[in-house]
């Protein structure tokens, strides 16, 4: 899917290709050759000493040509791709102030290996960027300190500066790391931002529509202009779609917005098909799980298939039934259900067979189960802890809870990173509801949104 | 319509012997206590008072050719239709709750063409996905109340806005206690 979203956003990868050999032979004999060059035993892997993480040096890239558009994109890179890698915690760096006095290479003929040696570096970065016709070509190459070997390199051609970094760190984390990074996810989520008034009503209401970040809070675009209210974004697996509830026919439906043909679709419509929310999809992206009150009574589970076709009801009880998140399976959906009077999660078959589980046992009221992804088994989830909410987590095996927020503010409608190493969420910590990430560990709490309210965030796969 | 009369037995006799089926949620030492508040709405349950409470509102002092007059925003803008409050995360109707709906079924029965949109809103402290459900849930109980009274199921339409447009933007019960209401909208005269 992040192949996709990569050519939607325009990077064109093509002449790229991984040289993970020896640099080629055109090296000026300036270089002095690496001291231990034994071609057949190339350590592709960056170690760090005694099994702590490798040491990172990324200096900012050099820019071949000197123009300021290819300055700023060499210098954008290396501090982006500085802060996707530390993202993930599977590096530890060399201080930026600290990189800052080591002198600049200009290409990959002086790299001063030595320097970076003695501050400690395992690994070293170094990339170029140069002007081409319509954009940049980028040479990153991660070399082994040590010994001076290329343990990863690829060139890329694109316009994007922080794709480029983006791209790098996925890699990286991938090669390196046997990690699945997220620095090409996206968030999606719900704000006010725009401040447009409600129509249709006398009272001062304002609009929400659907926005979109990347996973680091760049590039804020919105994709809805309802001018109504549109709320619980949902991404859909593949990333080129985005399942909400909006109110613009008036009842709220399911809509589906797909983003980069710039279509919209009804997964919900008609007469006499209630209200509808809160739609999931399934793993597949094939079908849509939501809330409805369409046959009376409180809302139930539904699930149709995308183009609306192949209704079936999930659950038949006069309680509520509301929130569903697919499991990592497809197999299994968890839910809200308020049959104890209070709203509390349980799980279901997907098929609607046999008698729902009860997952939370020790909270006064929880909404918004968000199944993790796998490694790991665990369903996050909004919790009421005083006078606001905060974030808990329950593993699924051995039903141990835990919490990654504590009172500041109100918490709500956690959502997981694709490698399950983060959460997003919305809080009203700093005043107004905004989107913030954090790790699973409860560690690098980060701000995503500034401006209006936000809410419901979605991270994409 | 069956199980809605049934429902709606169910609930007159909770209210007359004053029990509430929402659990209060667990006590905690942090939030303040719930303030001596003016609005009855936000009190857990109330014992039925015998004192005879000032309220009884007469239908609004508003002259009749006025509200046929109107124009629907205007309507809407003072409208005689009363909103209906609720506990915390209660759908029950409060006996001041049915006194608001006696009005509204009286005035819906004379002006017999009046179409009507019930939002179920809520306050802040629920999370804003169950929101949308209790929201529903408070405007589904409004509307089977008329409905008892005869007020034709038809002329009734439900919409849940969950917490999404609180009537009072505050943080404190004062301002829960005004957004967690059903609230009437005229969309057609």
């Amino acid at each position: 899917m992040m192949k996709k979203l990569e050519a939607l956003v325009a990077i064109a990868v093509l002449g790229a290709w991984v040289r993970a050999q020896p640099p080629p032979q055109q090296q000026p004999p300036a270089q002095p050759p690496p001291t231990t060059q034994q071609p057949t035993e190339i350590e592709t892997t960056i170690r760090g000493e005694g099994g702590a993480p490798p040491r990172l040096a990324v200096p900012d890239f050099i820019a071949i040509t000197k123009d300021k558009e290819s300055v700023d994109t060499a210098r954008t890179i290396g501090q982006v791709l500085w802060d996707d890698l530390n993202f993930e915690r599977e590096f530890s760096f060399i201080p930026r102030d600290v990189i800052a006095t080591v002198p600049a290479a200009t290409s990959f003929n002086d790299v001063p290996f030595d320097r970076w040696r003695e501050l400690n570096a395992d690994g070293l970065i170094v990339g170029t960027v140069e002007k081409t016709g319509n954009g940049f070509k980028v040479d990153m190459r991660l070399y082994n300190v040590r010994t001076r070997q290329m343990a990863y390199g690829r060139e890329y051609t694109g316009s994007n500066a922080r794709l480029f970094a983006h791209t790098m760190s996925d890699e990286i984390h991938q090669t390196q790391r046997a990690l699945r990074g997220v620095a090409r996810t996206k968030l999606t989520f719900a704000s006010d931002r725009d401040g447009e008034r409600m129509t249709g009503t006398v009272e001062k209401r304002e609009t929400k529509e659907i926005y979109i970040a990347d996973y680091d809070g760049e590039n804020q675009r919105r994709v809805t202009v309802g001018r109504t209210l549109n709320i619980t974004p949902r991404w859909s697996p593949d990333g080129r779609s985005i399942a909400y509830t909006s109110y613009r026919r008036g009842p709220p439906q399911v809509f589906i917005s797909n983003i980069f043909q710039g279509t919209l679709e009804e997964a919900t419509k008609g007469e006499r098909v209630g209200q509808n929310w809160l739609p999931a999809w399934s793993p597949d992206g094939q079908r849509i799980c939501f809330g409805s009150t369409r046959d009376g009574g409180s809302s139930q589970l539904y699930v149709i298939n995308r183009d609306g076709s192949a209704l079936r009801r999930l659950t038949n009880d006069k309680w509520v039934s509301t929130t569903p998140t697919w499991s990592p399976s497809g197999n299994q959906i968890a839910f809200v259900s308020d049959r104890t009077g209070s709203p509390q999660i349980y799980v279901i078959n997907a098929d609607g067979v046999g008698a729902p589980q009860r997952i939370s046992t020790s909270e006064s009221y929880a909404d918004k189960p968000a199944w993790s992804p796998p490694p790991f088994n665990e369903i996050s989830y909004t919790a009421r802890t005083g006078p606001g909410n905060d974030i808990k987590v329950i593993d699924m095996p051995t039903r141990v809870v835990r919490q990654l927020t504590f009172g500041e503010g109100t918490n709500e409608s956690p959502t997981w990173a694709a490698n399950g190493r983060h959460l997003a969420f919305m809080s009203t910590r700093s005043g107004k509801s905004q989107i913030f990430t954090i790790a699973r560990d409860g560690k690098n709490l980060k701000q995503i949104t500034k401006t209006g309210n936000n809410q419901q965030p979605d991270w994409s796969r | 319509m069956k199980r809605m009369a049934k429902l709606l037995a169910v609930m007159s006799l909770l209210a007359a012997i004053g029990c509430h089926k929402n659990v209060p949620p667990v006590a905690r030492p942090t939030p303040p206590p719930p303030a001596p508040t003016t609005n009855p709405a936000a009190r857990p349950p109330s014992p039925p008072e015998p004192v005879a409470e000032p309220t009884i509102v007469p239908p609004e002092p508003v002259r009749e050719d006025a509200i046929a007059s109107a124009s629907l925003d205007d309507l809407n803008r003072n409208s005689p239709l009363k909103p209906v409050f609720f506990a915390l995360d209660s759908d029950e109707l409060t006996s001041d709750g049915q006194k608001s709906l006696d009005n509204n079924a009286a005035l819906l029965k004379r002006y017999s063409t009046w179409a009507v949109t019930i939002e179920g809103h809520c306050d802040e402290r629920g999370t804003a996905e169950y929101n949308l459900a209790l929201g529903e849930r408070r405007a589904v109980a409004a509307r089977a109340y008329l409905v008892s009274l005869g007020v034709p199921a038809d002329r009734l339409r439900t919409v849940s806005y969950g917490k999404e447009f609180p009537f009072d933007p505050g943080h404190d019960e004062s301002a829960y206690s005004k957004n967690r209401r059903a609230h009437f909208v005229v969309t057609a005269k």
